[in-house]
């Protein structure tokens, strides 16, 4: 049994297509969906997404923060960023990291910029995550403090 | 009479303006397709938004966020759009005398766009203190993120009762040729607004699911509504990008055949002029074949 999938963003639809299974990080943590699933809406957190195509293979993708619909015949996901796992460079992505890292330590920044700061962190290492599977390095250990 | 010379210098120079403002044209010409495209771009997700919204609102009981409750109206913050570069027509003019004719020395501005910015800035409140909050920065591959940057500060000092409401102001996109001023209140969300169906996307009742929500549909609609505001933001970044470049490609435009049509006065003086110093070479000449005769 398939269903669709489709993931759109504010810059375009990413993903639409006829997938066996997928998994997203939901608010309480990972959540896998196969075709039939009863009728719900919730929310996501930056992270990764992966499905399993029709055949087994699997896919990954970084996804920001958002919001996901999900009917027996349908997931339609609301995302505000997603990355194919071609599209993250890694370095970039790095940097990014040790940035907002380096901003966190400083405790230069006011609350507000802090939690933007740290959801920007989030996102990263989401990014990083995708990437560094296939190198098979695994994420790294580090959490926002 | 100017002296060939002279007239061959000026219509070296209108030929290498003419030839620059063909080049803006064209290049204004591509970035207003590419805005007009990454604005369709963003329906998918405006509707996709919208359902999601439609099927929260039933279910989500007494409607209690901020976001959607109307309190007296004392500071109002205004988001405009404008550009940074000039050499767009009016565009910017239109703008800021649609500012001029709702200002309010209570209202608090934040820009986009150095024109408008430059604007802002010089205006003052009743007790001499600057009103205008914050510039952003325009770019012309703007992504979502920065967008809800910038909804993030607005709906932050909403929040904090710094402000009572919030509008934006840019110039919208009729057709390459017209642009409007437009001013609108997006904040706080009505309701109607917020249902608002699109026409061309009707879902039949028998369609309808009923969904289970996790976690409970208030605290869902409680962190959907600011994405609201972060799309109305995005979309008329992009909108008045659309805008800023057709206004720039038709100003370009007559500035192409202004020089054009200068081209061709300037030409015509110049073989004018050249034909006069022959004529009068001749005249020399043969006057003084007489006197030697």
């Amino acid at each position: 049994m398939s269903f669709t999938l489709q993931l759109v963003t504010p810059e375009g639809v990413t993903l639409s297509e006829e997938v066996e299974q997928v998994t997203l990080p939901g608010i309480d943590g990972e959540m896998g969906i196969y075709a039939n699933h009863e009728p719900l809406i919730t929310q996501i957190v930056p992270g990764e997404l992966s499905y399993t195509k029709n055949g087994g293979k699997k896919f990954y993708l970084a996804i920001g923060e958002g919001f996901v619909k999900i009917t027996a015949k349908d997931v339609s996901i609301l995302v505000d960023m997603a990355l194919r796992e071609e599209e993250i460079e890694e370095k970039k992505v790095e940097e990014a990291i040790a940035r907002a890292q380096a901003a966190i330590k400083q405790k230069l920044l006011g609350e507000e910029e802090l939690a933007a700061t740290q959801a920007m962190l989030l996102k990263s290492m989401a990014q990083l995550k995708v990437k560094r599977r296939r190198h098979g390095t695994g994420a790294p250990p580090i959490t926002p403090s | 009479m100017a002296t060939t010379r002279e007239i061959r210098r000026r219509i070296r120079s209108i030929k290498n303006t003419a030839q620059i403002t063909k080049a803006m044209q064209m290049v204004a010409a591509s970035k207003m397709r590419k805005a007009q495209q990454r604005a369709i771009e963003g329906r998918p997700y405006q509707n996709l938004f919208q359902e999601i919204v439609q099927s929260l609102i039933p279910q989500a009981g007494q409607l209690r966020h901020p976001l959607l409750q109307a309190r007296p109206i004392q500071k109002e913050a205004v988001f405009v759009i404008g550009t940074d570069k000039g050499l767009c027509g009016p565009l910017n003019t239109n703008l800021l005398r649609e500012i001029q004719k709702r200002h309010n020395p209570n209202h608090r501005y934040v820009s986009m766009g150095k024109k408008v910015r430059n604007y802002l800035a010089l205006l003052k409140g009743n007790q001499g203190e600057n009103l205008l909050l914050a510039d952003f920065e325009l770019k012309d591959n703007l992504s979502f993120r920065e967008a809800k940057r910038i909804g993030n500060f607005l709906i932050e000092k909403y929040l904090n009762k710094e402000i009572d409401a919030i509008s934006i102001a840019y110039s919208h996109f009729v057709n390459p040729l017209v642009q409007h001023p437009i001013y609108r209140r997006i904040a706080p969300i009505s309701q109607v607004e917020l249902t608002k169906k699109d026409n061309t996307q009707e879902t039949a009742p028998e369609n309808f699911v009923p969904f289970n929500f996790e976690p409970s549909p208030e605290e869902l609609l409680d962190n959907i509504l600011p994405f609201y505001i972060h799309l109305e933001i995005y979309q008329s970044i992009l909108d008045n990008l659309a805008s800023e470049h057709s206004a720039r490609m038709v100003a370009m435009k007559s500035a192409t055949e202004n020089a054009k049509s200068l081209l061709q006065d300037l030409s015509l003086e110049y073989n004018k002029a050249r034909q006069e110093s022959i004529t009068k070479e001749i005249l020399e000449i043969s006057t003084a074949h007489y006197a030697i005769g």
